[in-house]
């Protein structure tokens, strides 16, 4: 970088408070503070500036300043992501869409919605819900996460399973590259000319442009919803059971499993009448019309049963189906109770392995000498498990860390992958080894130096840098601060 | 061109490599179902049709993978024996399509509105990149976030940026019911009972309108279609299936006129095509969304589209000289905006530095 390229913090925030609104161009230590990491603590890093632009204007001239003087620019939303990838950079600003709030506009004849990035996740069914009509893809915190941090991360949630996930629900995104040029991907159709790119950001985790403006669609209401809970006496059956419904021809609108530490944490939890002595439990939910309900439910009932089911139990009002829920809902808190810390993963797995999966992990949980409980998507084979631990004791979080690691090999051994939707981030930058060749992450690499040449977006997330894969391939984990 | 030899993996690039370094283009070709598809390219052909076979499926897992030269035909044969199908019920124009080909063009056929396109159906690729090395992106599960999407890049790129080699597709299973309704309905009169019936869990799977005829197919459970069904009206179709399939293949008349047709791809409730632009008869899909219509005037089409808030692209041109130069031949697809080109252009570059596959077949320059 040549001298006249340099520019110290003072004189940056100089800069940007000339268009941004002085309070919003944060720089002391103490405001910093909430954004030194997102919803994964245990990395955290202090940025050198946060700001917070009202207008995409602003967020075109805060690009247009960092790519002058090749500053880092970290995108963030809520914060809630869950592999660092909103963690700041030390030399950089973190680039808060958090006013970006509002709903441009529902339009119930076409079933969109048309949102700014900082809008959270519930607010566009909640808008919605007037005309019938929800947003499909629903993170567990979809109270708080952001749209624009949902596009970032490619999110699913437990409706995903029959309805898609976020690259499947939206229609169009406004986007801004590195330079502050605006750019649009995608149509008020249903397709576009040219590569399909809106796909391609879709999971980029923020390393190819900002999105100032995100289009989805809107679904109906169902009519109805139901949802069938089965406790199981071994995680085999259960697993059967859950690739019985799918070859039976019935697309659940959910289909989620819990082990015995989850079950029992919720329960103590929620109260939802889960069986605590089960040793797996499945909640099932099918909608629709309500003919059709009923006929799925009843096949539902009758599969659980021949797979060996100890217990089935079918929701017979709204607030029956919510209590099911609410036990699944509140697993994570729940299981937060039950241990000072604990490490969500997020590997994906065929469906057929996991039983198999589930008795490694047990074996390893054994020999790591630390509890795993599990809570997950088992419809799309997309694993939560939880390793609970004590940050507090000296080592501990060095062990979850490699247990952890070891848990997406298994995942990727069985044919699965590292990641189903909570991103790479930094968290598992060192498992992309796993799962790529040099020359994949090359091409990946080239990539994002078609949208960012500079490498400004975002950097050392997502992508491994190849200079770093030999040390990366060599060295243990590097150490990381604890976040107190 | 077609022999096995030239049919593995490592033949296959090892030609590309040949052609990277000599710089010499190459036009990637699965049967050919397609070739009327997109523009006209001079470069010396590569087969993968030899390339064929399915490598895994396992319909309790909805995923089925296999070679880029398996014929779609055994594909869909081998799904229906379980009662499983692609969702974005592509279309296959000949006997003899590919899965490869069909990937690669990303044509998707009447249950795209509601089922998805071909691109949410990929869930991984093996392709070879134009430096003629083989690289694997996605897999075989429903959820993957490591990584670019590359799999869905790859969807609609007519090869220009890779070889499809394996391709991993979601399935879905095949709907236990269908039942179609027919309608007198005006393009009005549809715009306004589909946004109706839109806001409703109606379980409708495909729509036309010609001649003032509204096509409604409903799939799903039994009850819940039939409930559907007499809420919409209208008179039962009979042998829909026949209907809809040759809808797909674009076997209808309609389709077999000597004039360039346009696939105009619009917001479903974009207003009607003005006149002058087209020739009057029409068929409408997609809930209004994707619109086949004649045109001469095919430049204003597209002005038109890009106003409205779409596309227009030249599907399929009987007269279209093959030996067209490149320029004559520019209006194939709706030119993209002077950013995006650029982008494009990059990222064509990412992937494939010297311009040897399938160039110039989606646009100049890329
Ligand atoms: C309790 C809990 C439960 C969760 N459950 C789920 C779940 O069920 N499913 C799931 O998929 N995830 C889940 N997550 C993870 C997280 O909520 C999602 O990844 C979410 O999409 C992040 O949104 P956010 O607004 O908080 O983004 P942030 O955390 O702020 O950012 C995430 C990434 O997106 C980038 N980014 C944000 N906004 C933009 C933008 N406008 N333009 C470009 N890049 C941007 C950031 O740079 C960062 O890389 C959960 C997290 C928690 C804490």
């Amino acid at each position: 970088m040549s001298a006249a390229n340099k520019i110290n913090k003072d004189e940056l925030c100089k800069l940007f408070r000339c268009f941004i609104a002085p309070q919003y161009v944060i720089s002391d230590a103490e405001t910093l503070k909430p954004y030194e990491c997102d919803g994964l603590s245990m990395y955290c890093e202090m940025p050198l500036v946060v700001v917070l632009p009202e207008t995409v204007t602003q967020v075109q001239e805060v690009l247009r300043i960092c790519h002058r003087y090749t500053i880092p620019v970290v995108a963030r939303g809520a914060g809630t992501g869950l592999c660092a990838g909103a963690m700041p950079n030390a030399q950089g600003v973190v680039l808060s869409l958090a006013k970006f709030k509002n709903i441009i506009e529902i339009n119930p004849l076409t079933r969109t919605a048309r949102l700014q990035p900082g809008v959270r996740n519930l607010a566009i069914s909640e808008a919605a819900a007037e005309y019938g009509l929800y947003y499909g893809p629903d993170p567990s915190s979809q109270i708080a996460c952001t749209i624009g941090g949902n596009v970032a991360e490619n999110s699913g949630g437990v409706h995903c399973l029959k309805y898609g996930l976020t690259v499947h629900n939206v229609l169009s995104i406004e986007m801004l590259t590195v330079e502050g040029e605006k750019i649009t991907l995608g149509s008020d159709g249903l397709d576009s000319c040219g590569f399909d790119l809106l796909a391609l950001i879709n999971g980029s985790e923020g390393l190819l442009g900002v999105v100032t403006e995100v289009q989805v669609k809107l679904l109906p209401i169902p009519e109805k919803a139901r949802v069938v809970m089965a406790g199981f006496d071994n995680v085999q059956q259960a697993g059967d059971s859950v690739s019985g419904i799918i070859a039976s021809g019935i697309i659940p609108a959910g289909l989620e499993m819990m082990d015995s530490h989850a079950i029992s944490a919720a329960e103590d939890f929620a109260k939802a009448g889960y069986p605590k002595d089960a040793k797996a439990l499945l909640l099932c939910e099918v909608d629709g019309t309500s003919e059709e309900v009923q006929e799925h439910i009843e096949k539902v009932e009758k599969l659980f049963h021949s797979f060996g089911a100890t217990s089935v139990r079918t929701s017979q009002t709204e607030a029956e189906r919510a209590l099911l829920w609410k036990g699944r809902k509140c697993a994570f808190p729940a299981v937060g109770r039950i241990s000072p810390d604990y490490y969500c993963m997020d590997g994906t797995i065929p469906r057929g392995q996991l039983a198999h999966v589930l008795t490694e992990m047990q074996k390893m949980s054994d020999h790591y000498q630390l509890r795993v409980a599990n809570v997950f998507h088992a419809g799309d084979g997309n694993l939560h498990p939880l390793i609970l631990f004590d940050a507090n004791i000296p080592g501990e979080f060095e062990r979850t860390e490699e247990f952890g690691g070891k848990i997406l090999e298994l995942c990727v051994a069985v044919g699965g992958c590292i990641t189903g939707e909570h991103g790479v981030g930094i968290e598992k930058i060192r498992q992309m080894f796993i799962q790529f060749t040099e020359q994949e992450l090359l091409q990946f690499t080239t990539i994002k130096e078609a949208f960012d040449p500079l490498g400004t977006l975002n950097p050392g997330k997502g992508i491994p840098t190849l200079r770093r894969c030999q040390e990366y391939r060599s060295i243990e984990p590097k150490k990381v601060t604890t976040h107190d | 061109m077609a022999d096995s030899i030239n049919a593995t993996p490592e033949s296959l690039a090892e030609q590309v490599k040949n052609a990277h370094y000599n710089q010499s283009p190459l036009q990637i070709m699965g049967s050919g179902s397609k070739s009327f598809y997109g523009r006209n390219i001079t470069a010396i052909p590569l087969s993968v049709a030899a390339y064929s076979g399915v490598i895994n499926y396992e319909p309790s897992e909805l995923v089925i993978t296999a070679r880029a030269g398996t014929p779609l035909r055994e594909i869909e044969n081998l799904l229906d024996e379980q009662g499983q199908m692609l969702g974005f019920e592509p279309p296959s124009f000949t006997d003899t399509a590919t899965l490869g080909g069909t990937i690669a063009c990303g044509i998707s056929g009447p249950r795209r509105p509601y089922a998805g396109a071909a691109r949410d159906f990929v869930l991984g690729v093996t392709i070879i990149n134009g430096k003629g090395e083989i690289l694997k992106f996605g897999g075989q599960v429903i959820k993957n976030v490591a990584g670019y999407d590359v799999s869905r890049l790859m969807t609609g790129a007519q090869g220009s940026l890779g070889i499809l080699l394996d391709i991993s597709l979601k399935v879905i299973p095949k709907p236990a019911y269908e039942a179609t309704r027919v309608l007198p309905y005006s393009h009005q009169q549809m715009n306004t009972l589909l946004s109706d019936i839109g806001r409703k869990p109606v379980p409708v799977s495909a729509t036309l309108l010609h001649n003032n005829s509204l096509y409604i197919r409903l799939s799903g459970a039994k009850a819940g279609v039939q409930a559907a069904a007499s809420a919409i009206g209208g008179d039962t179709l009979q042998n829909a299936d026949p209907f809809w399939q040759q809808l797909k293949e674009q076997q209808q008349p309609f389709f077999n006129q000597q004039r360039p047709l346009w696939r105009v791809s619009l917001p479903p409730a974009a207003a009607v095509i003005p006149g002058d632009l087209v020739e009057e008869e029409s068929f409408i899909e997609w809930g209004g969304a994707q619109r086949w219509v004649y045109s001469h005037n095919g430049k204003k089409l597209q002005e038109w589209a890009i106003k409205n808030g779409g596309h227009a692209s030249c599907f399929r041109d009987a007269k279209r000289d093959p030996s067209l130069s490149h320029s004559a031949d520019e209006t194939v697809f709706s030119p993209l905006s002077p950013a995006l080109f650029a982008l494009s252009k990059r990222i064509k570059d990412s992937f494939d530095p010297a311009h040897i596959l399938n160039p110039n077949r989606l646009y100049t320059g890329l």
